[in-house]
């Protein structure tokens, strides 16, 4: 499964790099992220939980960053052993460019899924695969961008939205 | 007139009383006192290094009693294969180690890592999910043609390659053949997928292991099609034990279909276990584990070419074919694609030359071996498929072009290595046309068309080689068992019998039909005859029920040990009445001296052979009991013709069977009703094949098809009511019953029916360029096949 995407980012190019590089940002994005800790250099722990069809399973696994090449891109990759449930393995090859708007964010992403949830979910894992990076990039822009004052609420948990105004606000404020 | 009792006589299956009020004692239903329960913990990756499994967290949790991993199976046997082939070399096939829990390395999704033992099944199941297993994952080959790319992972590291064999047949035409091909005025190509199956029995695998100290004697209750086979295979090459420290049980089987012949992981970890932990050990396979466990079936990607000259007559044929092995070699998996499939390529056709290509692959998927037809389906398949297009090409009837290339003296010697002793194609092909009404196939086309559906009419013969087969020939194309199959009867002082057969019964009735043959021989009532089967403590021997054989090799041999025990009834009868025991008749149940009217039931002298008070102990021993062992010294050959239409609805490429019909010729007939039913199982297999099923890996080796959600079986709304007809029967000549078998035919003749109904259907309304489309049959290929 693969798919390409892009959002454009109402932020400078090194605001958007700065917020990819941070373990607080990547929790708040990542769909279903219980728990996220570690840092860029030495990889992530975390805890995700999320329903595949009929398989709902606890992930635990590793999130890294490679590829860095500071300002201009860097491939996130999340793996995560659901026990019985089988496994689900995701990159996302991202780059960074100028726009008018702010910032251009083009990503590739690669899901692949195996045991239980392949036995079980194939036909929709496409479908979530792409939910999935949806979410995560979706949040991502809010959590760059900040939530719009009329957008409050439409947060998709009442943690992630404090969370998010609490990192945007500290990151502007610098 | 119908029988009401012995041969011929449509009697009532007995063993369904107890199938169909839930009495059945099926492996599961086995609960020995004090038994664990194991689980398995299986790869969910296709292909990885094992670099650790720490099962410390796992073995502490409730009820585990204690954890099994590859280290512990470390100098004992691997699983091993039943038959080897030579390659075009006069190599031996690349045979590679198939160890019980995996060591090393992982090969496909559901290959086992690790057993859990404990108190209950659902506390092994949570301790293996708490076993922590660090595997690297590995590049994974799927496709059989990028499998044998240069440079491609290996699925086994210490083989050359992922080539099992490269097999030729038979060689030393190939360069006839060659020439034929470059003579011919006419050759007809085509490619296709003889798509991957799972076989899917209604009762899932079990296995319980059991030893008793005070013995040393282990026991393996199991859901096998092949109880003795699988003694002998797990205990001298798996777990050294000898057989008469071994028995072997496999009670009540729900269906097998095949996938039931092998000897299984599961079945030596039980037995086992069950030593090591001197208590009985169980496990019963989920659904889930039965799809990524049990052997797979067909997988065979072929190109099929057949050279024709000015008259439509066939003049050779060639085939290339690579047939997926899966990650490991499965009991019987080298001979399918070969002498099950190659010997089978003449079809029912006088051919002069023909030669077949096999390629046989190892790839990161659950081993493929022996599924309901097993390779006969196969040939069947391209064979007719390639005729159908023919048939096209040329502009001729197929039918008509089936008739002139028909076989029609015999016997007839093949030039695949077969000799088909008896057969009438003319006959069936005949009655075909008749129960399938084939002369109101133009109204029927109208009727459709009026409602806007697309009607096709798909016409194949087949023939199969059954009732496997002689021991000395098999030996000679690699099989590593022989296949005779033995019997005894026991007869009761009162004059009831005990048949104690080799051949297995998991649906096929052998309950009632092999009564009717003893009966029929002595002429008692049926229900004075017992079977006994699926005991190794039992039956002397016996090779498993599968290949259509039961009868053709099971029922000879009771044949043959019923003639011994009447020969000596005789000699007793004739002892008691003065006379010679030539003289003696037996008829309806009495022995009588001929010409006079000095008689004596048979009561009488079976009480007499148990309390021989009046017995001529000097000649004979008493008791009555008889062992025969039958070795056949052919093949049988069943062969017939099946036609099926269907209406295809051009909106969606929904297909639909609106009538199948199949004249099939399997010699002598024991049970109508039974044949008819067998037949009936069969299309619904094969119609399933040729429509839903399709079992599908992704690239990376994950099985997309592990549930019923996504592995379509046929239900009972997919079929149509069948018209079976056998009453084209020429006698097999070298079995005593001159019965053929009937079990695969169904299975073997349909999918190419179906198929050419399908091709038949969008050509008549005017999509000539599809010539071919790949099972399964779905609406969306159909649908895609219209739209160019």
């Amino acid at each position: 499964m693969k798919l390409t995407d892009k959002r454009v980012i109402a932020a400078d190019r090194d605001t958007v790099w700065q917020a990819l590089m941070s373990a607080e940002v990547l929790q708040q994005c990542v769909p279903g992220c219980q728990e996220l800790t570690g840092s860029p250099e030495d990889g992530f722990e975390a805890t995700v939980v999320q329903k595949v069809g009929p398989v709902k399973a606890t992930f635990k696994g590793g999130v890294t960053l490679s590829d860095i090449v500071a300002g201009e891109s860097c491939t996130i990759t999340g793996e995560g052993k659901g026990g019985a449930a089988g496994f689900a393995k995701g990159s996302a090859a991202i780059r960074l460019s100028d726009a008018p708007e702010g910032t251009l964010l083009d990503y590739d992403v690669e899901a692949k899924v195996g045991g239980k949830l392949a036995q079980l979910g194939s036909r929709i894992i496409d479908g979530f695969a792409r939910k999935m990076s949806d979410q995560f990039f979706d949040r991502f822009k809010q959590v760059v961008e900040g939530p719009a004052p009329d957008d409050a609420g439409a947060e998709p948990s009442e943690d992630a939205e404090s969370e998010t105004k609490s990192w945007g606000k500290r990151l502007f404020s610098r | 007139m119908p029988k009401d009792g012995g041969i011929g006589a449509s009697t009532k299956r007995r063993e369904d009383i107890r199938f169909l009020t839930g009495t059945g004692q099926y492996t599961d239903d086995i609960n020995l006192r004090g038994q664990a329960h194991v689980a398995f913990l299986r790869s969910d990756v296709a292909h990885g290094r094992i670099k650790g499994i720490d099962t410390q967290a796992a073995a502490a949790m409730p009820g585990v009693v204690r954890i099994f991993t590859g280290a512990d199976f470390e100098g004992i046997g691997g699983l091993p294969c039943g038959w080897q082939v030579t390659d075009r070399q006069g190599n031996p096939m690349q045979e590679p180690g198939h160890p019980v829990l995996a060591q090393g390395k992982v090969r496909h999704v559901g290959d086992p890592i690790a057993a859990v033992v404990a108190e209950t099944r659902e506390q092994a199941r949570d301790a293996v999910e708490a076993i922590e297993v660090d595997i690297e994952e590995l590049p994974a080959v799927v496709d059989m043609k990028a499998a044998l790319a240069e440079g491609a992972p290996k699925v086994h590291d210490d083989l050359s390659s992922n080539l099992c064999y490269d097999w030729g047949f038979v060689e030393e035409n190939k360069a006839a053949v060659e020439e034929a091909f470059a003579k011919a005025a006419h050759v007809t190509t085509l490619e296709l997928v003889n798509n991957r199956l799972i076989a899917n029995p209604m009762e899932p695998r079990v296995a319980v292991g059991d030893f008793a100290p005070h013995s040393g004697d282990s026991t393996l209750y199991t859901t096998s099609q092949n109880p003795h086979v699988i003694r002998l295979l797990m205990g001298a090459f798996v777990l050294g034990i000898p057989e008469h420290k071994l028995r072997v049980v496999a009670p009540d089987v729900g269906g097998g279909f095949g996938s039931k012949i092998f000897h299984y992981a599961e079945e030596a970890f039980c037995t086992f276990a069950a030593k090591q932990l001197k208590r009985p050990v169980k496990w019963t396979s989920s659904r889930a584990e039965a799809f990524m466990s049990d052997a797979h079936g067909r997988d065979h990607v072929t190109k099929i070419e057949l050279a024709l000259d000015a008259e439509n007559n066939f003049t050779a044929l060639r085939t290339e074919t690579h047939a997926n092995m899966g990650a490991y070699l499965s009991t019987f998996a080298p001979s399918v694609p070969t002498w099950l499939h190659g010997t089978l390529m003449a079809g029912n056709y006088k051919t002069p030359l023909i030669y077949v290509n096999v390629k046989a692959v190892f790839t990161n998927t659950v081993p493929v071996d022996a599924y309901r037809g097993a390779g006969r389906p196969e040939a069947t398949y391209q064979l007719e498929r390639v005729i159908d297009k023919a048939a096209r090409e040329l502009g001729v009837d197929p039918i008509a072009l089936r008739r002139q290339n028909f076989v029609t003296e015999f016997p007839y010697a093949t030039p695949v290595a077969v000799e088909y002793d008896t057969g009438d194609y003319v006959a069936t092909m005949d009655k075909l046309e008749q129960i399938a009404d084939l002369a109101g196939f133009e109204k029927r086309l109208a009727e459709s068309k009026a409602r806007g559906k697309l009607r096709g009419l798909g016409v194949n013969c087949y023939i199969e080689a059954c009732g496997i087969a002689p021991s000395n020939l098999v030996g000679q194309l690699g099989a590593r068992a022989g296949l005779y199959e033995s019997a005894t009867v026991r007869v009761n002082a009162t004059g009831g019998l005990v048949v104690m057969t080799g051949s297995h019964s998991h649906g096929q009735g052998h309950e009632t039909s092999f009564p009717q043959v003893v009966a029929d021989m002595i002429g008692i009532d049926a229900n004075m005859v017992e079977i006994e089967h699926g005991d190794t403590d039992k039956a002397p021997m016996g090779m498993g029920t599968y290949g259509s054989r039961s009868l053709a090799v099971g029922g000879s041999a009771i044949v043959r040990a019923t003639e011994k025990i009447i020969a000596k009834a005789k000699k007793i009868a004739a002892h008691i009445m003065e006379a010679s025991a030539d003289d003696i008749e037996l008829k309806d149940g009495r022995f009588t001296v001929a010409g006079t009217d000095k008689s004596l039931a048979w009561g009488d002298v079976t009480l007499a052979a148990y309390v021989p008070h009046n017995y001529p102990l000097e000649e004979l021993e008493p008791g009555l009991e008889e062992t025969a062992f039958y070795d056949p010294s052919n093949f049988t050959y069943p062969a017939g013709a099946y036609a099926c239409e269907v209406e295809v609805d051009p909106e969606t490429g929904k297909v639909t069977i609106e009538s199948f019909a199949a004249a099939d010729d399997f010699g002598n007939i024991v049970n109508p009703m039974i044949v008819s039913g067998q037949v009936h199982g069969g299309l619904a297999q094969g119609i399933g094949q040729a429509l839903l099923e399709g079992c599908v890996y992704d690239e990376n080796g994950q099985l997309l098809t592990g549930s019923y959600m996504d592995y379509a079986m046929p239900r009972a709304a997919d079929v149509p009511f069948y018209s079976v007809d056998h009453s084209c029967q020429t006698p097999c000549t070298h079995n005593p019953l001159g019965v053929k078998g009937c079990g695969e035919a169904g299975a073997i003749g349909s999918p190419p029916a179906v198929v050419n109904a399908v091709v038949d259907a969008l050509q008549r309304a005017g999509h000539t360029g599809v010539t071919h489309i790949d099972m399964p049959l779905s609406p969306s290929r159909v649908w895609s096949a219209m739209q160019g």
